[in-house]
């Protein structure tokens, strides 16, 4: 129970916390270090796959967990007919696919090109790995369990609402398979290691593009 | 009226002879560091050839640039929508590849190699895996090619002409070509500020340079594309891309650009104009062949008191309206109309202009002779006998008005004549002065050409406003110490290193 607490209880504060307090620190005090690290003119072709296909997927898969974090019940009401589970399940496991496809490329690429070896930290395999046990896990869930969007529902969206609110209840999940648990866990990695990685150039969309005029002049001797 | 004060560019193309220590001034500078060893900020090509990078004037493949859209314009490579559909993959980014892989050699094998038969060498090696390549493109790799069935035939600006043209053009051992340098233009209407979505590049309101905050930066490369110069450059090393920045701390600090002040030929001139911002988009937006026109045309009198006025109220500094009244550039490109944009069609507004070159009218192939032919009576030759076919130079600095081309290969044929008769007196009068009238020159104006043409000092041919250190130490807001220490320009607090 205490060893419970600790990974599902504790563990998942130590990483938000440093995670924010982290990307903080980075943009304030190490602002050129934020960018997205293109890599696509050095090599374009396989990029290509694997950047379209990854991307997509897992934007895709994040928001599929979103609308379940937020709407719980409405999931698991529609998992109750077998039909529409069948097709939540599939549209699930397709998107996964799609995501665990290209980032297998963006892999093979990234390791198999000189060009791209010689723009490759440590971190980036750190990363990568990470990634991959996530969607693995996923896919693995997807394929192998036919109730992990209602598990999903029931168990983790409770369990990470406990989180969010501060009163943690490990006890919803500690009953699930042991890949839930390192879906979850490897989750935690994940935002972890936004500040320490790549990972921040998703904090670096660039809404404001769709309203500024084309044209930037800045004053130093205005205003 | 919005008057703006920009620092702006004239090349003079008969004067450039080819050397490339412009290039090499900047790229001492400012491009020796990792990532950057393939960008030519300042570059020079042979013409007709393919350039730097490969056929970049081929907006058909790079997508840069503007093109019209109902009564205004848009970007060719992108929009606020395609902008983040095409986020995780830039369909149009040009590659490594298309500019050429960087080398040095391995010199150390020519001491360490073990004892053998051979003589040692040192291989060349990629400056991006360390591994050893073969060379087979460079920055300048089809110099003085002109005329190569490889290089020069895949010039975009030999489409318009006809086969005689080409054939002219061609001929072997009588080959003609030209230098043009290029730089960042500094546009008016500038494709990689518009472009850019993270809002990191930026025209400086009191110069009109245009830069790019690397703090901003977040690797997105739509200025790299959306340049149709292809003058902005991606580090691959450090995820920044990275541009001219017309030597600013040497501005700042009373210095013309390296570029300018390493000319061999002279051929650079530097100086403010100003110019009412207020018919940016109306102007970049009117049809091709008015394009040179009408951007004259927002070119103002430095000396009309209405001009000053509202220059003043715009906060240009009045030293800035000083220095305009005493511009080379404006001079040449607003009050002689000589100095035409490159590629006006892309309709960015460049900021830096080109006397086109005269001087090879003076030879042609005769058919029936066979033979390449100057002809002694008609000296100075006549445009029609021209070797560089008038729409080629149409198709560079006119978008293909052959009239505007010839307007100013006119004047640079008076100019020589009137000095002629003047010093070697064995050109009629008549002759001289059918070509004044012609060209509305009068015999003042073209001494003053001529003076600022081959006579200009280095005061003359860079008319740059004073620096203003005060104006700098406020920018810094507070103790100008604080930033002492830091790496650069633009307060990096590190190094500008590659991110994590």
């Amino acid at each position: 129970m205490t060893y419970d607490l600790l990974i599902f209880g504790f563990f998942p504060y130590l990483c938000i916390i440093i995670a924010i307090v982290g990307s903080i620190w980075r943009y304030s005090s190490d602002r050129f270090s934020y960018s997205s690290l293109s890599s696509q003119f050095l090599e374009n072709r396989q990029l290509f796959w694997g950047s379209v296909a990854w991307h997509y997927g897992i934007l895709a898969v994040l928001t599929v967990h979103l609308v379940g974090f937020l709407f719980p019940k409405t999931i698991l009401l529609w998992n109750t007919e077998p039909m529409r589970l069948y097709i939540m399940e599939t549209t699930g496991f397709t998107l996964a696919l799609f995501a665990l496809v290209g980032l297998v490329m963006l892999i093979i690429r990234r390791f198999s090109s000189a060009r791209i070896r010689t723009v490759t930290s440590k971190m980036d395999a750190v990363l990568l790995t990470v990634l991959l046990v996530q969607v693995a896990t996923g896919v693995f869930t997807a394929m192998f369990y036919r109730w992990g969007s209602s598990w999903y529902a029931a168990y983790a969206v409770p369990y990470l609402w406990s989180i969010l609110l501060f009163k943690p209840d490990v006890t919803l999940v500690q009953n699930l398979p042991w890949v839930m648990h390192v879906h979850i866990l490897n989750a935690f990695v994940m935002i972890l290691l936004i500040p320490f990685t790549r990972l921040v150039h998703f904090l670096a969309v660039p809404f404001e593009y769709m309203w500024r005029p084309h044209q930037v002049v800045i004053w130093n001797r205005r205003g | 009226m919005d008057v703006r004060a920009q620092i702006s560019m004239m090349f003079h193309l008969d004067k450039c002879i080819g050397c490339h220590t412009c290039s090499i001034a900047c790229k001492n500078i400012w491009t020796d560091r990792k990532g950057t060893e393939y960008m030519w900020w300042n570059n020079v090509e042979t013409k007709p050839g393919t350039g730097y990078p490969t056929k970049w004037e081929n907006q058909e493949k790079y997508q840069g640039g503007w093109q019209p859209k109902g009564d205004s314009i848009k970007l060719r490579v992108t929009d606020k929508f395609r902008g983040f559909a095409n986020i995780f993959h830039q369909p149009h980014l040009p590659t490594i590849d298309d500019y050429y892989e960087p080398w040095t050699y391995k010199y150390s094998d020519l001491f360490d190699a073990p004892a053998g038969d051979d003589q040692p060498t040192a291989r060349p090696v990629s400056l991006i895996t360390n591994e050893p390549i073969n060379i087979s493109a460079g920055p300048n790799w089809d110099d003085d090619l002109s005329g190569s069935k490889i290089y020069a035939n895949n010039d975009p600006n030999l489409e318009k002409l006809n086969d005689t043209q080409k054939e002219a053009l061609f001929e072997i051992e009588r080959l003609v070509f030209f230098y043009l340098p290029r730089i960042c233009n500094h546009c008016l209407n500038p494709g990689c500020v518009a472009s850019c979505p993270s809002g990191a590049l930026y025209k400086r309101g009191e110069d009109g340079i245009v830069l790019l905050n690397q703090n901003v930066c977040r690797a997105w490369r739509y200025c790299v594309s959306a340049c149709p110069y292809k003058k902005t450059y991606y580090n691959w090393k450090t995820g920044k891309s990275e541009k001219c920045i017309l030597c600013f701390p040497r501005l700042d600090s009373g210095q013309p650009p390296a570029c300018f002040h390493s000319c061999v030929g002279r051929i650079r001139y530097l100086g403010v104009v100003l110019y009412d911002a207020d018919k940016i988009e109306e102007n970049a937006s009117a049809p091709e062949d008015e394009l040179v026109e009408r951007q004259r045309e927002m070119i103002l009198d430095p000396h009309d008191p209405e001009v000053i006025a509202q220059a003043e109220k715009n906060g240009v500094h009045f030293s800035m309206i000083e220095a305009a009244q005493k511009s080379p550039v404006y001079r040449f490109v607003k009050e002689w109309k000589m100095a035409l944009p490159l590629h006006p069609e892309f309709r960015t507004l460049p900021m830096l202009f080109y006397i086109p070159p005269l001087l090879p009218v003076l030879g042609y192939v005769d058919k029936d002779k066979g033979v390449y032919d100057v002809d002694a009576k008609d000296y100075f030759g006549s445009l029609e006998k021209a070797r560089v076919p008038m729409q080629y130079l149409a198709s560079l600095f006119t978008a293909g008005n052959e009239g505007q081309v010839r307007e100013v290969l006119e004047k640079l044929l008076a100019v020589r004549l009137f000095k002629r008769a003047e010093q070697v007196d064995d050109i009629s009068k008549e002759l001289v002065d059918d070509m004044l009238k012609k060209t509305g020159l009068t015999a003042e104006t073209c001494e003053e050409i001529y003076r600022l043409t081959s006579l200009a000092t280095y005061d003359d041919r860079f008319a740059m406003p004073p620096m203003h250190r005060e104006y700098v130490t406020e920018l810094t807001k507070g103790d100008p110490y604080e930033f002492k220490a830091e790496v650069g320009i633009g307060g990096f607090k590190n190094q500008p290193e590659r991110g994590f």
